[in-house]
């Protein structure tokens, strides 16, 4: 009898186990990353920049060689690397507390310069690693261990949107959001990540893709539920869709 | 090579450049605004990059991004921007990274003022960043040993894969002085731990430039790395000058600027029939610790004087390196104001007793 492979786990991932919680959307998005990195045949040139937050074992994870970066900083890292390897493929991958708080800075002026460089963002409406603080993209009534009562907008402001933020600048070549709650935006998602890295590696700008990701962990949520909590809360806030293309 | 009449900071920027760097991360800082723009229009003559980053944090996290690239990689800053460096820099020693890194020191603390100080001794001498490292430290006093220690950074931060510090004030930066550039790259060295891009068919490892050392034992080889690395530098790289140390009845301990000035008082005493010598640390760190108490131990010598533009900084080196055999005293002020030719001829006349 003869046997067929029908799936296979990409080679872009090295066979260390994820640490990422049951239901996080983490594990997910890592293995689409690889998975184009794989398809598009960029792993023998590609440099990934791994955040801190949970993702901070990125490294041990892509099976690329790798950078971690202090809390915020990788679009900076990511400049100085692809500024000196400008063939190479460069990304970052980033979660919203990283990106959207203490490296605001640096992800406007990697986008400002046009940096040939892909960032894949994790918007989980929370600070994960830390256990489940308020971050910039926390909703409005959403209650985290620094917004106990709920998310007070006149107190803490109106979560940022980062995607429609960055489409505003002109270096951007490529901005979508997506979703990892169902088959349907797994699948959308991974064709967005792959437009970004052939936006990147055509020299036409910094690309960027948001990904609403769930954190059942810091949710209080089980992972069946906060796929539902994403989809009646998040999506409606974060709109789904393009912002940017050139 | 005729000399070239040069202001500080271009002279250090060429040098660099001759030394083989080829990528330039920065944000303008008086006084040392020079640098990024000599740097700005060199680079690209010579293929290099030169990015003006949007603050200081970021520059050093692209120096971070570079090192790891394999580049030889420099930034510059005063003072404040040098503060904000300190987080790249903690994560560059930490990832066992090389680049070099210029301060041009201004007065503090806060945004304090543009004039030259010397108050940023302890910062570059200690670490700068969170952490348990250290970073070789080189302080100039003239044009010219500005661009010959520029110059000779690079290969020693390839060497040792550490952080140079360079650490001038702001008169080597903004001064004008004939200078003779040192020509031809410094010899490159195989960098096969740099990220440039890995298969599993690679020959070389799968390349994590990294500072996070999770597991206790990872963390504790990392420092029994840098304790080797940093005994091997403290034995092989301590630099001073030696200045009229014969029969002198006193030592001047004085570096950078600082030192040139208490030349000129050395003159005037030596007139008068005051033999004073001096030992001008070249490296900061590594400290000539041996040299500062082999000076002070002489039979001649009385006692040693310590002049800084600063409220005593390396006068704490000073003192371990004296370790009690002569007396120590101090010679300076915080912030920018400079002790005077007059005022150190005066000081030492006091230490002898006479008017
Ligand atoms: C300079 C600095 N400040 C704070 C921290 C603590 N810290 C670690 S992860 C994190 C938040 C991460 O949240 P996010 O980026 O949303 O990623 P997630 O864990 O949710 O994936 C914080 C504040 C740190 N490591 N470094
Ligand atoms: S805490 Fe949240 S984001 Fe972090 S691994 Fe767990 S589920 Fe994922």
């Amino acid at each position: 009898m003869t046997t067929k492979v029908l799936f296979e786990k990409t080679k872009v991932l090295t066979d260390v186990p994820f640490h990422y919680c049951p239901g996080c959307g983490h594990g997910i998005v890592h293995r689409l990353v690889a998975e184009v990195i794989e398809e598009m045949g960029l792993a023998p040139t590609t440099i990934g920049v791994a955040p801190v937050g949970c993702a901070v074992f990125a490294y041990d994870y892509f099976n690329v060689d790798m950078f971690e970066a202090a809390h915020g900083r990788a679009p900076a890292v990511a400049t100085g690397i692809k500024r000196v390897q400008p063939d190479k493929c460069v990304f970052t991958y980033q979660g919203d507390g990283d990106l959207a708080s203490i490296g605001t800075a640096e992800i406007v002026h990697a986008a400002h310069r046009g940096e040939k460089i892909t960032t894949i963002f994790i918007n989980n409406a929370i600070y994960g690693m830390t256990g489940g603080q308020m971050a910039p993209t926390t909703l409005v009534g959403q209650k985290t261990t620094t917004s106990p009562k709920g998310r007070d907008k006149d107190w803490s402001g109106s979560p940022i949107r980062v995607a429609e933020m960055l489409a505003t600048i002109e270096g951007s070549a490529y901005i979508e959001r997506c979703a990892v709650n169902s088959n349907a935006n797994i699948i959308r998602t991974k064709k967005a990540i792959r437009k970004a890295f052939e936006t990147q590696m055509a020299g036409k700008g910094f690309s960027l893709i948001e990904i609403l990701s769930p954190c059942p962990t810091n949710w209080g949520q089980s992972p069946v539920e906060a796929m539902k909590w994403l989809e009646d809360n998040m999506i409606p806030y974060y709109p789904l869709g393009v912002m940017k293309e050139v | 090579m005729a000399k070239k009449l040069m202001k500080g900071c271009e002279a250090i920027a060429e040098a660099a450049v001759q030394a083989g760097c080829r990528c330039y991360f920065g944000y303008p800082i008086t006084p040392q605004t020079d640098i990024p723009e000599y740097l700005s229009a060199r680079m690209p003559e010579v293929g290099g990059v030169f990015v003006q980053a949007e603050s200081e944090i970021a520059a050093a996290n692209m120096v971070y991004g570079a090192a790891g690239a394999g580049a030889r990689v420099m930034t510059s800053s005063s003072s404040p921007g040098i503060s904000l460096k300190q987080e790249a820099l903690s994560t560059i020693a930490g990832a066992e990274l090389p680049c070099v890194v210029l301060n041009v020191m201004r007065g503090g603390p806060g945004i304090g003022g543009i004039a030259p100080s010397q108050g940023d001794y302890y910062q570059a001498t200690r670490g700068g960043g969170h952490g348990d490292y250290r970073q070789i430290v080189l302080a100039p006093a003239s044009v010219q040993e500005a661009a010959d220690i520029m110059y000779g950074s690079f290969a020693l931060a390839d060497k040792y894969r550490m952080i140079v510090m360079v650490l001038a004030d702001g008169f080597i930066g903004q001064m004008m002085e004939p200078v003779d550039l040192p020509m031809g790259a410094t010899p490159e060295v195989e960098k096969p731990w740099a990220a440039t891009g890995w298969t599993p068919e690679s020959d070389r490892p799968r390349a994590v430039i990294n500072s996070l050392y999770i597991k206790e034992p990872d963390l504790t080889k990392l420092h029994e790395r840098f304790a080797a690395r940093y005994a091997e530098i403290e034995a092989n790289e301590v630099r001073y000058e030696a200045y009229q140390l014969e029969d002198a009845e006193f030592v001047i301990y004085a570096y950078g600027t600082m030192a040139r000035i208490c030349k000129s008082a050395i003159a005037i005493l030596a007139n008068e029939g005051i033999k004073v010598g001096m030992v001008r640390p070249i490296t900061l760190w590594p400290f000539p610790t041996k040299a500062v108490y082999e000076a002070a131990a002489l039979d001649s010598v009385k006692s040693t004087l310590t002049v800084e533009i600063s409220a005593g900084q390396m006068f704490d080196d000073v003192r371990i390196g004296v370790n009690g055999v002569k007396p120590t005293e101090f010679l300076g002020y915080a912030g920018s104001k400079i002790p005077t030719v007059d005022e150190i001829v005066a000081k030492i006349k006091s230490m002898k007793g006479v008017e």
